[in-house]
Formats: structure tokens, sequence, C-alpha cells
């Protein structure tokens, strides 16, 4: 089987030599852009304050504390994460009839598109002090020893955000199974454990690398969560040393010189796991529904997926509802005729498209190349790392590079024109690993499947992207847009040291109305960008994914 | 086959740009930018009553650039430069003072001190206060009997309130608490931040999560500002929100401006900085930005501020002790209250 795929590989390689240049252009624009944008931030920001010895850093027992703490919860929160994930999922996938599972399906993507303080108010009108869960007990006579303060704290929040992040991201996995499997499966009458181990389980695992790194990566560059529900400065992460150099100590060489070494972790990080994903995806043949599996008939599998997709589904909504519930009560007719707040959404509508599209853009280009070099280069590694690459940004800083890229603008005498393009390439770095780790494994699959045919037809280029590929990737594409649209219309990472009054976004607006005492107001305002965002992400996924 | 469909969209949005591009640039009037924090320039905040009287007193445009906070406008300045666009930047605390003098881009005021009441003892040349404020810990009356009478109980008591603080290592109340412990408590301070510890029930990166919390119910009391509960009186007529007044007395918080060297027109900053300082920015000053005026007048504050909330001693620290000591002190905090 080996042989075969090599000596395919070397007619390939022959025949693809001189349209090879052209192929691997894209894949090289992007890694550009890329890295001008993260190398040139972070270069400006040493051109103002010349770097510091990584090293000495490193032997502050401070930062040492630091970065072990930070490894420590990000690790924690990954295996939790995608450990419960990982069954939410297989339930979901064997249940595909039930009514509302579409619905379930679209929310899953609310929670990571939630502002932080948003979502930390929901899970403590939950689980708080004050919260349902304390109140309802404390009415029947009882008392719990719930406390949301601490590592529970970060973990459920981090959990909160991410489990249904990496539900949807493994769900496509199953569809990846292809029709003989459970032909086979039936006949042989395998149980539902011999079928997770001998069909389920291969096919999930080429998504699981990529799913347990972007959950890493958002775990281990978690701020606001890990200092309000860590309950202490015992709970510091590396983007909090960051925020600190930047903002209060004024030494942005050391903050760049921090972001340098979460790159370099997590960069190492990602390398470890890079081992783990097979060099080759599966084969699929025709995909079909999950009715033609064996083990559905089985009662107590039944209920299973039934109680976990309710309890999953309770606990990410019930917080969500508690956010919802308070805005409606707020002063909703006082805040939708702010007119700021229709600039703001328009503002913030613009950076989410402008984000998007780079985002697209650059994780197309990527994985488009990096498909060349796995399958008509047979350069599997190198193709990786090109993968890799677009995963990483996530791991400098938005606030490192709105920094450099400030002084980058600043230098150029172009700020007032400026700012809206930084914060659209800002967001778009940050919602890059999210596209490409649904784009590339789908991209990769066509390439295995349809490599060879297109080959003999001579179909290549732009053709072959339209007819081919993009039928295959536009689901993939569809939710992962539709993340990134949400995403980037509710962030506000960069905004500090641009002008908030000028460029006021959604976000910014809610911050501004929580600093002026306005929690009622910003509880509606969180409404709004909820729904928006959702809408966004319900819009870009049924019209590009459909 | 997604950019055809795209292309309307994208010229209406940027037609939409360019509408507003238009629509703010104005007549040839001398623009005054001020650099300022976030909440002072928001629709809530004393700068939209401010613009429109300054602008009919000089005649000119005046133009908030609104930074996230104080720390955020400084690091701006600072990355800025002799390049700055400002000509006058207001909302710097007396803890980023010195750090400030230090980019060489602040100028004295020239204005006569001596003809001014401030609430507050003040000489300084560059720095000209505007308002102030006391930090104190705000207890929601509901689930507080009485509250402590002194930051000595607060911390000896094992019985008094939960409380949730901000970090000091990433805001300014947090930063502020910090060094009111340190004034009560001296060098003693660590052994006070360990007995105060078991009842902090979080400590949040900034004041809106603190608050926030505090108002959900998350804990009976919350670091925050002694004219916080003027702030529900006034505005949401309701008298559950209290300060704890403590018997040492209250950190004091005092908000400053100061000219840019840079700027091409001194006098008008200059201008600028004594109209903060009339009657009619003091004024508006306590139900617009919460803060106390920083000139005495013969107006009484409104009503909700109460007498009984003003602390009866002041406590602080001069900047330069704050820039000197601010990091040792911070270090001292971390293994005092690290778990």
């Amino acid at each position: 089987m080996d042989q075969a795929l090599a000596s395919r590989g070397r007619t390939v390689k022959a025949r693809s030599a001189q349209t090879g240049v052209w192929a691997l252009l894209p894949g090289a624009l992007s890694l550009a852009v890329l890295l001008t944008l993260m190398g040139g931030a972070l270069a400006a920001i040493f051109s103002v304050a010349p770097p510091i010895r990584p090293v000495a850093i490193l032997q502050d027992p401070y930062i040492g504390k630091v970065v072990r703490f930070t490894l420590w919860q990000a690790i924690l929160s990954t295996t939790l994460s995608v450990g419960l994930a990982l069954p939410v999922a297989r339930a979901l996938a064997r249940r595909d009839q039930f009514p509302g599972r579409r619905l379930l399906v679209t929310f899953l993507g609310l929670p990571v598109v939630m502002p932080v303080i948003v979502a930390v108010l929901g899970l403590v009108a939950v689980y708080g002090k004050s919260g349902l869960i304390n109140t309802w007990v404390a009415y029947l006579g009882g008392e719990t020893a719930l406390s949301l303060y601490g590592l529970t704290g970060i973990l459920m929040a981090h959990v909160f955000f991410n489990l249904p992040l990496a539900v949807r991201l493994l769900l496509p996995a199953w569809q990846t199974i292809p029709e003989e499997s459970w032909k086979l499966a039936s006949s042989l009458g395998l149980s539902s454990r011999l079928l997770v181990r001998f069909i389920e389980w291969p096919a999930i695992s080429p998504f699981l690398p990529g799913v347990c790194l972007i959950v890493f990566l958002l775990c281990f560059t978690s701020f606001a969560v890990v200092l309000t529900l860590g309950g202490g400065p015992a709970s510091t992460t590396i983007e909090v040393a960051i925020y600190q150099s930047l903002r209060y100590d004024f030494d942005p060489a050391q903050a760049a010189m921090l972001a340098l070494i979460q790159f370099t972790l997590c960069t190492s990080i990602a390398l470890v796991l890079v081992k783990w994903i097979p060099l080759l995806a599966h084969s699929s043949g025709r995909r079909i529904d999950a009715r033609h599996r064996p083990d559905l008939k089985n009662p107590i599998g039944r209920t299973l997926d039934i109680s976990l997709i309710l309890t999953t589904a309770c606990f990410l909504f019930i917080p969500v509802l508690a956010v919802f519930i308070h805005g409606i009560r707020g002063p909703i007719t006082s805040v939708i005729s702010n007119p700021d707040l229709w600039w703001a959404v328009l503002r913030s509508l613009l950076i989410a498209l402008g984000a998007t599209g780079t985002a697209c853009g650059l994780a197309l280009g990527l994985a488009l190349s990096a498909r060349f070099l796995r399958f008509s280069l047979r350069m599997p590694r190198a193709s990786e790392m090109l993968i890799l690459m677009g995963s990483l940004s996530l791991a400098i800083p938005a606030m490192i590079i709105g920094t450099g890229l400030f002084i980058v603008l600043l230098q150029a005498g172009a700020l007032d024109r400026g700012t809206l393009l930084v914060i659209c390439a800002v967001n778009a770095l940050m919602i890059l690993p999210y596209l490409i780790r649904s784009i590339a494994p789908t991209l990769m699959r066509s390439g295995q499947e349809y490599d060879r045919l297109c080959a003999q037809l001579g179909l290549r280029g732009w053709p072959r992207f339209r007819v081919v590929d993009w039928p295959a990737i536009r689901r993939p594409i569809g939710f992962s847009l539709g993340i990134g649209g949400a995403l980037s219309f509710g962030d506000m990472g960069v905004a500090a040291l641009f002008d908030t009054q000028g460029d006021t976004t959604l976000p910014v607006l809610l911050f501004r109305q929580m600093g002026a005492y306005r929690f009622d107001e910003a509880s509606v305002t969180a409404v709004i960008l909820m729904l928006l965002s959702v809408s966004l992400f319900w819009l870009i996924d049924r019209s590009v994914g459909r | 086959m997604m950019l055809p469909r795209l292309s309307p969209t994208w010229s209406f949005l940027s037609g939409v740009l360019l509408l507003i591009a238009t629509a703010t640039s104005r007549a040839d009037v001398p623009i005054l930018t001020v650099y300022t924090y976030s909440s002072f320039a928001s629709e809530w905040g004393p700068g939209p009553l401010i613009e429109p009287a300054y602008e009919a007193h000089c005649g000119c445009d005046l133009k908030f650039v609104a930074l996230e906070d104080g720390a955020a406008l400084l690091g701006r300045l600072k990355l800025e430069g002799a390049r700055t666009s400002a000509d006058v930047i207001l909302g710097l605390d007396t803890s980023l003072t010195m750090e400030a003098m230090d980019t060489g881009l602040l100028m004295p005021h020239d204005i006569d001190l001596k003809t001014i009441a401030f609430a507050t003892p003040w000489n300084d040349p560059v720095f000209l206060p505007f308002d102030l404020g006391y930090f104190g810990f705000v207890y929601d009356s509901e689930s507080v009997g009485t509250p402590p009478a002194s930051l000595k109980e607060l911390v000896d008591n094992p019985d008094s309130p939960p409380i949730i603080i901000q970090d000091p290592r990433t805001s300014t109340p947090g930063l502020g608490l910090l060094l009111w412990m340190r004034s009560v408590f001296g060098d003693e301070e660590m052994a006070a931040w360990a007995r105060l510890s078991p009842r902090i029930v979080t400590v949040t990166k900034g004041w809106s999560e603190a608050y926030g919390l505090f108002l959900e119910g998350e804990a009976p009391m919350v670091l925050s500002y002694t004219t916080s509960p003027a702030y529900h009186r006034h505005v949401e007529q309701t008298d559950r929100f209290k300060v704890a007044m403590f018997d040492e007395g209250h950190y004091q918080q005092v908000e400053v401006a100061a000219r840019v060297t840079t700027s091409t027109q001194p006098e008008r900053a200059q201008d600028f900085l004594r109209f903060m300082l009339s009657d009619v920015v003091q004024q508006l000053l306590p139900t617009t930005n919460w803060m106390l005026p920083a000139v005495r007048t013969n107006q009484a504050l409104p009503e909700a501020f109460l007498e009984a909330e003003l602390p009866a001693r002041i406590l602080s620290f001069t900047p330069d002790d704050v820039k000197t000591n601010r990091k040792e002190w911070i270090k001292r905090w971390l293994a005092a209250v690290e778990r």
C-alpha cells in the first residue's frame, strides 16, 4: 500500500514539477503576511525598547511560577474539555435525528464568542454564591460546598468555553466514516465498544491533535477568566504578566519578550501534538447518516446519549439563559435608542467581515499549498509545518500585535486611517487557527481522494478548487468563518491603545457601560452582542456552508 | 464565487465609511486634542458636557481621544513621544505622575495655585488636580448589618464580611488598596494581608469585573470608591449600597491634567486646564465622573453625596514614594496572598 502510494507520488511529482511554483505561491504569500504581521509587530516593539535577555526573565522566580501555572492549568483544561467533548460529540453523531438538534449544534458556537466578562457573570448567576444552584439548595434547607473560585472555577469556565467548540470541531470526524465500515460492522454484529475501537477511533484520531491544539492555545492564553475565577494571584497566566508589563510597568520590551516565550512554549507543545497527527487521514467513501449504525437501537446507549446531550445542554445554556434573562429585564429602550450602539454594531460588523475575509484568504493559501506539499511533493512534514504556522498565531497576544502595529502606524504617520485596518489584521490572526484547523483536514482528505483523478483530468488551479475542493470544504469553512466572524465581532483585545471614542465597537461600548456603573445597560448590550454574534455565525454558516 | 455576491456589501460599507469621514471633518477652527480615559469621555461621563461648554468659551474644536484607562493613556503618550497629537492629557492619577514626568513631554501649567482653593494641599508645577476620590469598601446593607469600622477590624476580625478586590498589577483601585494597607500597617502589611487573605473571595483584573460580581451577590463587600453609594442614590434611587468608613482614614486618589510640550497651542491648553477648575466643570464632575471636586466652591455637593461619606482622615504617599516602591510592594503583596 505504502509502496504503491510512493510510486504514484513519484509520477505525480514529475508531472507537477512545473506547476509547483504556482501551487506553492498562495502558501508562501500567506506565510509572508503572517510572519510580517507577527514579526513586524515584535520588531516594532523592540525598535522602541531594546530587547532583554530571555534567560534573565525565565530566571525570575515570579515568571517561573507563572509559566508553570499557565502550563498546568492549560493541560488540565484541555484534557477536561476535549475529554468531555468526545462522548458528547459521539452522542450527537449517533443521534442525528432528534428535534432541535440543528439548533443545538448552532448554539454550540455561542459560548466561545461571549465576551469573557459576560460569560463569567453568566456562570456566576448559576454556580456562584447567590447563584441558582446555591439558592435552590438553600431553599430546600441544604447547603452546598460549591465554590466557583480556585482551580474549579478556572476549569469550569474553560470547559464552558471550549467543550462546545471541541464538539463542533470533532463532529465532522464521524462523517468521514465510510458506509462500508458500518455495513461490515453490522454483519459482524460488533458491539458498541468494538465500534469505538475499530471504526470510530481511527476516524476521529486524525482530528484530535488539531482540536487539542486549538483548545490548548485558548486555555494557555486565557487571562481575565483565570484571574477572576482563580481567586487570587496564585492563578496568574503569562498573559497577565504580559498585560502587567505592557500596561502598568511600561516595559514593552519585557512584554514582547514574554510573548516570545509564550510563543516558543506553545510551538513546542504544538510540535509534540503534531507528531501524533497521522500522515494520511483515513480514506472515506460515500458519506452516510448515522442511522445505519448497528448500535442505534441499544436502550442503554440511547439513554446514555440522551442524558449526555441534556446535561451538556443544561451546563452550557443555563448560564447563557441567565445572561439573556438579565438582559431582557434591563432598560432595553434606552439602550437601543442610543445611536452609539448602532455605530458600534456597524463598526464591529465591518471588523468581523474584514477579519474573516483576511483570515479565510490566509487559511486557504496555507492549506492549499500544504496539500500540494504533502501529496504532490511528498513532503508531509513541511506540509504540517505550514499548517502549524497558521495555528500558532493565537500564541502571540492580541495586545502585543496591536501595540506593535500601533507603533508601525505611528511611524508611518497613518494613525488616523489605519486603526480599523490594524484591528482587522489582529482579529484575523486571532481567528486564523480556527479556520486552518477545520479547513486543512478536509482539504487534505479531498486531496487524498481526488488528487490522482484531477491529475488525470488535467484539472488544477481555480477550476479544480471550484469543482472539487469547494463542495468538500464549504461546510467546515462555513462553520469556522461563522465562529471567526462572531469572535471578531465580540473582540476588544486590541482596543486599549486606540481611541475608543471614535472607534467604539460593541464590546468596547459594553466595557464603557460597566465602567460607568451602567451594569443593567451593559447586560442589555451583552444580549444584543450575543444575538448579533449568533446571527452572524448562523448567517455565515448557513450561506457559505450550505 | 463568493466575491461577486459580497461586492455590493463592500461598496455599501465603504460608502458608509466615506460618509462618516465627511461628516466628522469640520470647518477650519483650531482643534484642541485632549487625551483622556474612556469613561471620562463616554456618554455618561463629563466629556460630552464639557465639550460644548468649552467650545462655546474658546471658539475652538475640543477633541477627546479616549483611551481605555489612565495607564493606557500614559502608555500611548510614551509610545508616541514627540509625535503625539495631544495638547493636554487628562486623567492620570498620582500613582502615574512620576512615570509621566519621565517622558519629558509635560510642561508646567504656569497657573497661580495660590488663587485656587484646592480641596487638598497642592503645589505641583506640572500637574493640576481636577477631581479626587477615596478608595473605600462598598457593602450591601441587606447582607451586612454592621460593617467593620476600621481597616484593622476588617483585617483582624475573622467574622468581618468576605470581600472582592482588584489586582494591584492590573488595576488602579487594586494598587490603591495596596498603598492603603501599606500606609496603615507599614512594614507589617504582609502579615495583615495574610490575615485578610482567607476572606478575599477573589481578585479581579479591574474594577468592572469586581463590581459586577459584587452586584451579582458573590460577596457582600467590594473595593471601590467612597462615592459609589452616591451613584446608587442619585441614579437608581436606592439606599441599599453603603460605604464602610474607616477610622484610620481612606487612601486618596487625585486625578490630574497637564500640558504637553509638543503642543502648538500652549495658551489654549493652559486655558483649558483653567476651565477644568471653573465652577462649571467642577460642579458637574460629582454626578458624571463620580469623583469629588478638586476645588472648593460655595456650591454644596449634590444631595446624594453625604457628609458622613467624606473621610475624616486622608492617607496618601507622594508620587515619588509610589514610583520607587511600587514593584517591591507588589512583590511583597504576591508573597503574602498567594495561596
